[in-house]
């Protein structure tokens, strides 16, 4: 018995006209885990989740859900997982209560309605038609639908845009109050905190492929931390200590702002600070920046401009 | 597994108590039911016009020249009754609905559940189907009772007509919302067969007044077989082979219409 909960190997999805979303990806996540699709608009998120619940056939590759094909074998499957879709669904018309009996009635193992109200704080709603809820509280239905049948996997679309601060920690905090009790979760965003706060591992998507993976810790270690500050008036890049004796491995400067980057974040503000203290400078806008998964994203969407261009001239 | 250790109850509960597809398309009918309540435009639609709009059928029949042709102003206003009960009912109310759920990503959503697909149309389908049966259980009787339309001859083609005219609209009804991309536009989409079963399907004409040559083409339209067949039910004057005919006529229609469904309907809104 396995107990990698999604498999996917080298899947592809083609759309209509030609357009390759997803280019070969390959990730497995665990039972219990909690794994993270990141990525800009576009980059092939939503596409791929919508292969592994098994909405679309892929063009290419395999995806195995609890050990089977979602879209072969979608019996086998469906009644385990709950999906969360980027936007609600359900009929405006009908009152809180109706749409969750009417899910209930097609959800194997859907508990009480009014429980599974209460999970997500709607319970006092109930009368409410679907067109008067917030935003907020749409998206708050949509999880409880998706959370209805206790699902052993859950996979959640971007679950939080569209919500407000407040908001989007409650569904933090459910969502790891599923994932203690051992749900497998899936989930997509482009909030690099939400991926940040919640995720055991994830990977960052760009143009259907997967650019980096790994847990958040081995993402960002993969990446440089910065130091910025201003030089001041009358001074030159080549005042400062020889760069390579801080551990600075690059350095670029707009006007008089002068950025370095390093690995040693502690030994080169150290030796930076040392420097300023000697010489009785004062470094201005002084900022000294850990590695981040937003420097990691930003960097690889960078990169992926910086392809584009070099394919350009290889074309050329 | 060893018999010595058990299954977590959770686990158990949750396999105990799979949905049926019974069980899941009645949650999905009574959801449409409540929401065919609300839908004051769909409610006229479905519950009025064609309680309406049948006798007005009887002041065209009174005209006709039925003489030769076997037919009585009852056995004329009965079927067109039914024809348009179903047409409004049935048929193009749900293209509405079907052009609706879609827009508002129902359709999409429910596809991520455990319900199959011909559970979502057929859910949909389910009260207007009985709207549909209601209304004409309602006009056979008021036909019998006011136009003195008398006992079926054969009520077996009765009921087999209306029975498939029951599974063939909201096939059809599918269909038409396969090619529109809105709830405006799907009403727009509906139109040409509503007008064409009208002037065709012996609905406002029985085809036994019409030309021989436009009569054969008319008698391949969809609404047309369940109509002859209502109507041979009571006069009763209908052959086996005749009868046998309509009916294949209708099943090629359900079967071609299922075979579009499964090809073109559309899930979600065209972006």
């Amino acid at each position: 018995m396995t107990d990698q909960v999604i498999d996917v190997t080298d899947l592809r999805r083609s759309y209509a006209g030609g357009f390759e979303a997803v280019r070969g990806i390959s990730f497995t996540v665990g039972r219990g885990e909690l794994f993270a699709l990141l990525g800009t608009n576009g980059a092939g998120k939503t596409s791929t989740v919508e292969l592994l619940e098994g909405l679309a056939e892929p063009a290419g590759g395999a995806v195995r859900v609890l050990g089977h094909d979602p879209y072969r074998e979608r019996d086998a499957v469906r009644p385990r997982i709950g999906v969360m879709l980027q936007e609600g669904g359900f009929p405006s018309e009908l009152t809180v209560t109706e749409t969750a009996r009417m899910w209930a009635g097609c959800t194997s193992g859907a508990r009480p309605v009014h429980e599974a109200l209460e999970a997500v704080g709607l319970a006092g709603r109930g009368g409410v038609r679907v067109k008067q809820l917030s935003g907020g509280e749409k998206r708050r239905l949509d999880l409880a639908m998706a959370l209805i049948g206790d699902p052993e996997v859950l996979f959640l679309d971007e679950p939080t845009t569209g919500l407000d601060a407040e908001g989007r920690r409650e569904t933090w905090n459910l969502v790891r109050a599923l994932r203690e009790r051992g749900t497998t979760v899936l989930l997509t965003t482009h909030y690099l905190e939400e991926a940040e706060q919640l995720a055991d591992r994830l990977a960052i998507l760009r143009e259907g492929r997967i650019a980096t993976a790994g847990s958040v810790a081995d993402v960002v270690a993969s990446q440089p931390s910065h130091i910025s500050f201003e030089l001041p008036e009358g001074y030159f890049p080549g005042d400062l200590p020889p760069l390579d004796q801080l551990g600075v491995s690059g350095h670029d400067m707009a006007g008089r702002r002068m950025r370095l980057r390093t690995t040693e974040l502690q030994r080169a503000a150290t030796g930076l600070l040392m420097w300023a203290e000697r010489t009785g400078v004062e470094l201005r806008g002084l900022d000294v920046r850990a590695a981040s998964l937003e420097e990691a994203f930003l960097r690889i969407a960078r990169d992926a401009d910086a392809e584009a261009g070099a394919d350009k001239e290889t074309v050329a | 597994m060893s018999s010595t250790t058990t299954a977590p109850p959770a686990a158990s509960a949750r396999s105990a108590v799979l949905t049926t597809s019974t069980g899941r398309m009645r949650a999905l009918a009574r959801a449409e039911l409540t929401l065919l309540g609300r839908s004051k435009g769909v409610l006229f639609t479905a519950m009025f016009v064609p309680l309406i709009m049948p006798f007005s059928v009887r002041q065209a029949a009174d005209g006709m020249d039925l003489d030769g042709t076997g037919l009585s102003v009852g056995s004329v206003v009965l079927p067109s009754a039914l024809g348009f009960s179903l047409i409004f009912a049935v048929y193009s109310a749900l293209v509405s609905v079907y052009a609706a759920r879609r827009e508002e990503l129902v359709l999409k959503r429910l596809r991520t559940g455990e319900v199959r697909d011909v559970e979502i149309l057929a859910g949909a389908a389910l009260p207007h189907v009985a709207v549909g049966l209601a209304q004409c259980l309602l006009l056979t009787a008021a036909c019998t009772a006011l136009l003195d339309v008398g006992a079926p001859g054969a009520p077996l083609y009765a009921v087999l007509g209306l029975l498939l005219a029951l599974v063939l609209w909201p096939v059809l009804a599918a269909v038409t919302a396969s090619f529109s991309r809105s709830v405006e536009s799907a009403q727009v989409a509906a139109m040409p067969l509503v007008f064409l079963s009208f002037l065709g399907s012996g609905t406002l004409v029985p085809l036994e007044v019409l030309p021989d040559k436009l009569a054969a083409v008319c008698e391949l339209l969809p609404l047309t077989p369940t109509i002859e067949l209502i109507r041979g039910g009571w006069t009763g004057d209908m052959t086996g082979a005749e009868a046998l005919r309509a009916l294949a006529i209708a099943v090629a229609w359900i079967v071609g219409g299922v075979f579009a469904v499964r090809r073109w309907f559309r899930w979600e809104p065209r972006r």
